[in-house]
């Protein structure tokens, strides 16, 4: 029964692939997670044509299949003749990906505040930005960051997409074992080990912070 | 293409009738006493909630193939959406049936109905229009999730249909974003028309 073709360096080969798709999360998570705060704020409180402007543009990038999007992207690089490596295509698709779900986090947290609160702290002489900084966001925040970790998770499995534009990750690297190795239910089952050790944690932390904040 | 739109638009659905099947009775056994069901539940609901959506795909398309089970890759398109989307639903779900207060079941049966008929007739029509919402929601994400099928070699649906002609005319931007337009289509009608339904459904 534990006779098989799966060596060591086949599992390296699978680490790695995680790595890339962890690297890959990351960098969206953060692009994402940036421009998700500014629209967010913008969608929140800005003027009523730029909220609605920016809302109907990023619910395109919600409508429309991340798969389609990352081919979309790839191609109209090659039109404009830019160099971009695959990589970088990907870490933008996401981003612009993750900000479109972000922004709608954000703008949840900070609606959440209630509007008496913010005017106290205008009464109080504090600017504009010295409210958002130091009376909203912290406020807003305990209400973004279970969805944000759900976000997280989300962008985490959808990663496994950039396969289709030739990156080689987590599930990538699976398949190119499999095509070797001709046993696609045991490294397909490790494949699917490695991304439940790295999303069921914070999954747990995510519905225990929701549990303990809902109860306050 | 559009009738490739059609083909995604049948899994879609498809898949959605099977995943909230499976969502209930995941979501039912979890609150049971019987130790094996909610196991088997917390098993089901985590592999779909923590590995993406592709793995499963693959897990029914590759990792059943070695088992000697073939299937072409539309039913596996579909058996791997509805997996997933029944462990999303029965999360959803057993939020929906905590909302429900305990007294509504012990009402029901104390007018002298059994068990599965509160169930059906008091239980879990109040549950539909808790997560009414969350469940389009999930329609949307299944239509999406159509466009997966492509990977596993799926020809006619649209993201299909749309990968063959591009591989015929290398005009790839030109038909992406074609597919792109009627992929927003389609979301957009879903989400039209399950307001209009709960508008409809829901007014007391």
């Amino acid at each position: 029964m534990l006779d098989t073709s799966l060596s060591w360096n086949d599992i390296f080969f699978l680490l790695r692939g995680a790595s890339v798709t962890l690297s890959l999360t990351a960098w969206a998570v953060l692009g994402g997670t940036a421009l998700g705060l500014i629209f967010g704020i913008v969608r929140a409180g800005g003027p009523i044509w730029a909220s609605s402007l920016l809302g109907a543009v990023l619910d395109v990038f919600r409508s429309v299949p991340l798969l389609i999007q990352f081919v979309l992207i790839n191609s109209f690089k090659s039109i404009l003749g830019l160099d971009w490596s695959a990589f970088f295509v990907a870490c933008l698709t996401l981003s612009i990906y993750t900000a479109a779900y972000c922004t709608e986090v954000v703008r949840s947290g900070v609606l959440a505040v209630p509007k008496s609160t913010r005017r106290a702290a205008r009464s109080l002489g504090m600017t504009y930005t010295q409210d958002l900084t130091s009376i909203v966001l912290p406020m807003a925040t305990r209400v973004m960051l279970p969805s944000w970790i759900g976000l997280t998770l989300g962008v985490m499995k959808d990663t496994a997409l950039v396969l289709w534009i030739g990156i080689v990750e987590l599930l990538r690297a699976s398949q190119t074992i499999i095509t070797r190795i001709q046993e696609p239910m045991l490294v397909l089952a490790v494949a699917g080990l490695l991304y439940f050790l790295m999303s069921y944690p914070l999954a747990r932390l995510g519905a225990r912070l929701e549990r303990k904040w809902k109860r306050q | 293409m559009l009738h490739g739109a059609l083909v995604s638009l049948e899994i879609a659905a498809l898949s959605m009738v099977v995943g909230t099947g499976i969502a209930v009775f995941l979501a039912l056994s979890k609150r049971s006493s019987n130790q094996l069901l909610i196991g088997f539940s917390n098993l089901w609901i985590g592999t779909a909630r923590n590995t993406p959506a592709l793995f499963q795909i693959y897990m029914v398309y590759f990792g059943l193939g070695s088992l000697g089970i073939y299937i072409d890759s539309a039913s596996a398109l579909l058996i791997g959406i509805a997996f997933n989307n029944a462990g999303y639903l029965a999360e959803t779900f057993r939020g929906g049936l905590e909302a429900i207060p305990g007294t509504q079941l012990r009402a029901a049966r104390s007018l002298g109905m059994k068990p599965a008929l509160a169930m059906r007739l008091v239980v879990l029509p109040q549950m539909f229009r808790i997560v009414f919402h969350a469940t389009t929601n999930q329609m949307v994400w299944a239509l999406l999730m159509t466009s997966l099928g492509v990977v596993v070699g799926m020809t006619d649906d649209l993201a299909g249909v749309t990968q063959e002609l591009n591989v015929r005319t290398f005009r790839t931007f030109e038909y992406f974003i074609v597919a792109a337009a009627i992929y927003y289509a389609l979301a957009k009608i879903f989400t039209g028309s399950a307001r209009l339904l709960s508008w409809r459904l829901f007014r007391y």
